[in-house]
């Protein structure tokens, strides 16, 4: 078993059109790097220069802002459920 | 006051609603929202609400119809192509219901008068299709203490959450900042699904009346995220940052200021289409 991660549309053409992917890590920020390994050119989209998340997108465990738990370093563990969700101007 | 023959016979459907009844009729016929933008969420938005008997609408939009609207923008017809958006929106909606007052601006939402316009309304909607634009709306409501209602819509899917300042978490405690500049390298345009912006926009409608009425639970403190092509619903629980600059304990934003409108520059593939 896995995390699943959650990916945006936007995003979605850089994992083949998948809207999940499971991915392998302890925290957050191992997560993340995973899914980069697998999805090559999708962490910039979700975190900046300096690896922090970008202030438009957030990134939520089980429904629950990272903000408010332990940021990047949020522990995650099998079976989680992990969505990002950026800010969406269109209308 | 109570209802004519007509009204009655009009809004007789919901008004077995026991939820509504004459007496929520009758407040939803007193009541007023402004829909900001009059395409792919505020056609919809504005149509339910017409419909719905809601009594004073405003639809501010500074745009004209095109031809490549109308794929998703369902109050405007082909021939109106052209036409003032915010004219053409009154025309249908009092077609569609005449006993309402529409009231057309074309003009957009600025700093400078975003919030004596907002005063006039009992909630905003915000179905605007740029950062500078929600952001602004945002923060006038949460410094007015106005319900809004904000949606949004790129490719298949969209998100939706009712902002209730001080109640629970504004636009801006969820995210904090509009994309930089420079993270948007490129404007044109995302594409998008007439249905997925109708699907956002009648979420927004259902939530406007909600509001208006007290009904159930609004979508405060709940970031409802629809995925078209899957074919689901998502909810994640958001919350009142105390950080946040606007409406956090010691707030940054204090009057309502416009955002430097975010730098394009052509050649480069946008990181994330759609925002811009
Ligand atoms: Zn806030």
């Amino acid at each position: 078993m896995a995390v699943t991660v959650r990916i945006p549309t936007p995003l979605q053409r850089l994992t083949n059109g998948q809207g999940e992917v499971q991915c392998e890590g302890k925290t957050v920020t191992e997560l993340l790097a995973d899914l980069e390994r697998r999805h090559p050119g999708i962490k910039e989209r979700i975190c900046d220069q300096d690896g922090k998340l970008r202030r438009f997108v957030n990134v939520f465990v089980n429904e629950e802002d990272i903000r408010f738990l332990q940021g990047d370093q949020t522990a995650v563990k099998d079976g989680d459920d992990v969505s990002i969700i950026p800010a969406i101007a269109g209308g | 006051m109570g209802l004519s023959k007509e009204q009655v016979a009009r809004y007789s459907r919901q008004l077995i609603l026991p939820e509504i009844g004459v007496q929520g009729q009758q407040q939803l016929l007193a009541s007023s929202a402004l829909v900001i933008g009059a395409g792919g969420l505020g056609s919809p938005v504005a149509l339910y609400l017409a419909a719905a008997g809601v009594g004073t609408i405003g639809i501010i939009d500074a745009d004209a119809v095109s031809l490549s609207n109308l794929h998703r923008q369902v109050l405007h017809t082909t021939g109106a192509v052209g036409e003032p958006k915010s004219r053409s929106a009154k025309a249908r909606l009092e077609a569609l219901n005449p006993e309402i007052i529409v009231t057309p601006l074309q003009e957009r939402v600025t700093a400078a008068n975003a919030l004596a316009l907002f005063s006039n309304y009992d909630v905003i909607v915000d179905g605007s299709d740029n950062f500078p634009t929600r952001y602004l709306a945002n923060d006038a409501c949460v410094l007015s203490g106005k319900p809004l209602i904000h949606g949004g819509v790129v490719h298949f899917g969209g998100q939706v959450l009712t902002v209730v300042p001080r109640e629970g978490a504004c636009y801006r405690c969820v995210f904090p900042e509009p994309p930089e500049a420079g993270a948007v390298p490129n404007c044109q345009e995302a594409g998008v699904f007439g249905a997925a912006a109708g699907v956002i926009g009648t979420l927004m409608a259902n939530e406007v009346i909600k509001v208006l009425l007290a009904l159930g639970r609004p979508l405060v403190n709940r970031l409802l995220v629809f995925e078209g092509l899957a074919g689901h619903f998502r909810e994640v629980s958001v919350r009142r940052n105390p950080e946040c600059a606007v409406c956090g304990d010691n707030p940054t934003i204090r009057e309502v200021v416009s955002l430097e409108s975010i730098v394009c520059t052509t050649g480069q593939e946008a990181p994330w289409p759609g925002n811009k």
